[in-house]
């Protein structure tokens, strides 16, 4: 098991291979379709991604009606290959250095991880209880035009739970079980 | 309310509720004879010992000119009856009456429904409900409010907790994955997150679906008054997060209404010859909708021809472009034949099936096996991580088809498998668990 602590950097990215199961501590921001779609507009990000990791995850918050806190009561992550056309676009002019999300991304996210050095970590597509758990706070949300579940929440996790599975080496273990489960198909049909 | 308020407040609900009551009665005559004078109406209301009191006072005249909602009424009334200090005198002798008992008792049954609203009702879920209604069978029961009652904690059960014949499949797939390896530690974080969503009474998933109801009714039975009552227990379980704001306007792309719309949520009624009403709701996330395919026969590509063995080979192709963008290992329901409608239709229907039955088809009994043994020899694995569980169940279902039509539609579910039902007694009470 590694660990990655905040604040991140790309050594430490560049250290991170396939099959790397990681522990996650430290600060990222939801962002899934709209706010990529958005971005890849021209829409400047409310934030500064640069070093950071974006969370493909549309969360289950309920706002204290009375305090004003947020909880997050749900917050697995969401299937990453929609991101696939704005994905590198978002590492190459935001600078972000992590990705997670689920199922995966294709060959333009992979060339943008290598070329701009970042990662896909791959987080328990379902597990919303279990990740949830890991989320220390909710310190803000942006973009809430979007609607909560599209929304940019920044939270502060701590071990949360993921694998690389496309590294910034042109590793990816989605292209690998595609290609092997794919032949192994054709011995069965 | 909270809790506190209505203890404090007993004396005056008390009275709240007996003049309720009396506004209940008149209104209900009100409606049965609707040019009824005031006069006439006085006369029947006073055959009712209750609503004597209230009538010679003139509140209940005022309450049968408003034909308001029973809220609305209740506060109003409550307040009038109050002020002429009439309310008090009727609460009196309704308690000789042994009224209040039972305006106790109903208080009680809001109090535990409000209960099990919350995420402490953990324990007041599958049991208590059915305690309560030995108790609460009294008359003017509120049929609507406990069917209300029953949908969200249907709404909970299924968000929060996975059936017992699937988590008995997961931790089969988690034993048989080797040590050490990302496919183990998928299956250990699925296993951990099923107990802790349990625990918390939290929905397993973030994405909590398509919310798909299927009720089974007898004849005469009222759909358009049920789906009411199902709207406003969805848009409840929304406000509490059993479920999250995940319908979304398709034009303009805005995510307002609490997962109701058009489509949302999707009812299927159905009527069959037994007395009782039976609910059942899956919720069906995106990620594992979004893989489901449906293939017309033959494909060349894949030559798959018109026959179990061209049905065999679309379904696996279906499993291995899912690799693990599905959240799997999953489980599949599948439509042979059919128009394209009712084949999807149809396939997610199978999933309504228990996993562990075994289809009266000898044929579709063997696909089935055959397809959960191939998928698992394909390598795909948990989340698509590699390892030896791709899929944990396949479900065949077949309808009749054209002449020139010959579909396969594949419905693709998740791991977190989320589908529950009950069946209802008379008051709408939840009588039974089905899964």
């Amino acid at each position: 098991m590694k660990r990655i602590d905040y604040p991140f950097n790309k050594e430490q990215i560049r250290e991170l291979r396939v099959g790397d199961m990681v522990l996650i501590s430290g600060k990222m921001y939801t962002g899934r379709d709209a706010v990529h779609k958005r971005l890849h507009d021209g829409t400047k990000p409310p934030v500064d991604f640069n070093n950071q990791i974006i969370y493909h995850c549309g969360p289950v918050v309920i706002q204290d009606k009375k305090t004003g806190k947020y909880e997050v009561k749900a917050a697995g992550p969401t299937t990453s290959i929609r991101e696939e056309p704005y994905q590198w676009e978002v590492m190459r002019d935001h600078g972000i250095l992590g990705v997670i999300g689920k199922g995966g991304m294709g060959p333009k996210t992979l060339q943008g991880c290598k070329d701009y050095g970042c990662v896909y970590f791959h987080a328990i597509g379902g597990a919303a209880q279990v990740l949830a758990e890991k989320i220390e706070s909710v310190d803000n949300v942006f973009w809430t035009d979007l609607g909560s579940p599209e929304a940019i929440w920044e939270l502060t996790v701590k071990d949360f739970p993921v694998v690389v599975t496309m590294d910034s080496h042109g590793g990816s273990l989605h292209a690998e079980v595609e290609k092997s489960s794919s032949d192994k198909l054709k011995e069965f049909l | 309310m909270a809790k506190k308020k209505v203890a404090k407040k007993a004396a005056r609900k008390a009275t709240k509720k007996v003049a309720k009551k009396a506004a209940r009665k008149v209104v209900a005559i009100k409606s049965a004879k609707k040019k009824a004078t005031k006069k006439k109406v006085a006369k029947k209301a006073t055959k009712k010992k209750v609503a004597k009191k209230a009538t010679k006072k003139k509140v209940a005249k005022k309450v049968a000119k408003k034909k308001v909602a029973k809220k609305v009424a209740k506060k109003k009334v409550a307040k009038k009856a109050t002020k002429k200090k009439v309310a008090k005198k009727v609460a009196k002798k309704a308690t000789k009456k042994k009224v209040a008992k039972k305006v106790t008792k109903n208080a009680t049954t809001k109090k535990a429904a409000k209960k099990a609203t919350k995420k402490v009702a953990k324990k007041a879920t599958k049991k208590a409900p059915v305690k309560k209604a030995k108790k609460t069978v009294v008359k003017n029961i509120n049929t609507d409010a406990i069917l209300f009652d029953s949908i969200l904690e249907l709404i909970r059960s299924t968000s929060a907790e996975i059936p017992d014949d699937i988590q008995k499949v997961v931790l089969e797939a988690l034993a048989r994955e080797e040590k050490n390896t990302t496919a183990e530690y998928a299956m250990g974080i699925i296993k951990a997150n099923i107990e802790l969503a349990k625990r918390k009474s939290q929905p397993l998933c973030q994405d909590t679906g398509t919310i798909l109801f299927y009720v089974s009714h007898p004849a005469g039975f009222n759909q358009t008054k049920f789906t009411k009552i199902v709207h406003k227990a969805v848009v409840k379980a929304t406000e509490v997060g059993y479920l999250r704001q995940n319908s979304v306007d398709s034009l303009t792309g805005k995510n307002e209404t609490m997962n109701i719309g058009p489509g949302h949520p999707d009812m299927h009624f159905h009527e069959h010859s037994k007395n009782t009403v039976e609910v059942k709701l899956m919720l069906k996330g995106g990620g594992c909708e979004n893989v489901g395919a449906q293939y017309s026969l033959p494909n060349t590509a894949l030559e798959a021809g018109r026959d179990l063995d061209g049905v065999r080979k679309v379904i696996l192709d279906a499993i291995v472009k899912a690799q693990g963008k599905g959240c799997g290992p999953g489980v599949l329901g599948v439509t042979i034949g059919g128009d394209r409608g009712a084949g999807y239709v149809f396939s997610k229907e199978q999933l309504l099936r228990k996993l562990d039955d075994t289809n009266t088809v000898p044929e579709l009994a063997a696909l089935e096996k055959d397809i959960v043994e191939t998928a698992n020899k394909l390598g795909i694995g948990p989340m698509g991580f590699g390892g030896k569980t791709t899929l944990l169940g396949c479900k065949v279902g077949a309808l009749n088809r054209l002449p020139a039509s010959f579909f396969v539609s594949v419905s693709y579910m998740c791991w977190a498998y989320r589908r529950q039902g009950v069946a209802l007694d008379k008051s709408n009470k939840i009588k039974k668990w089905l899964y």
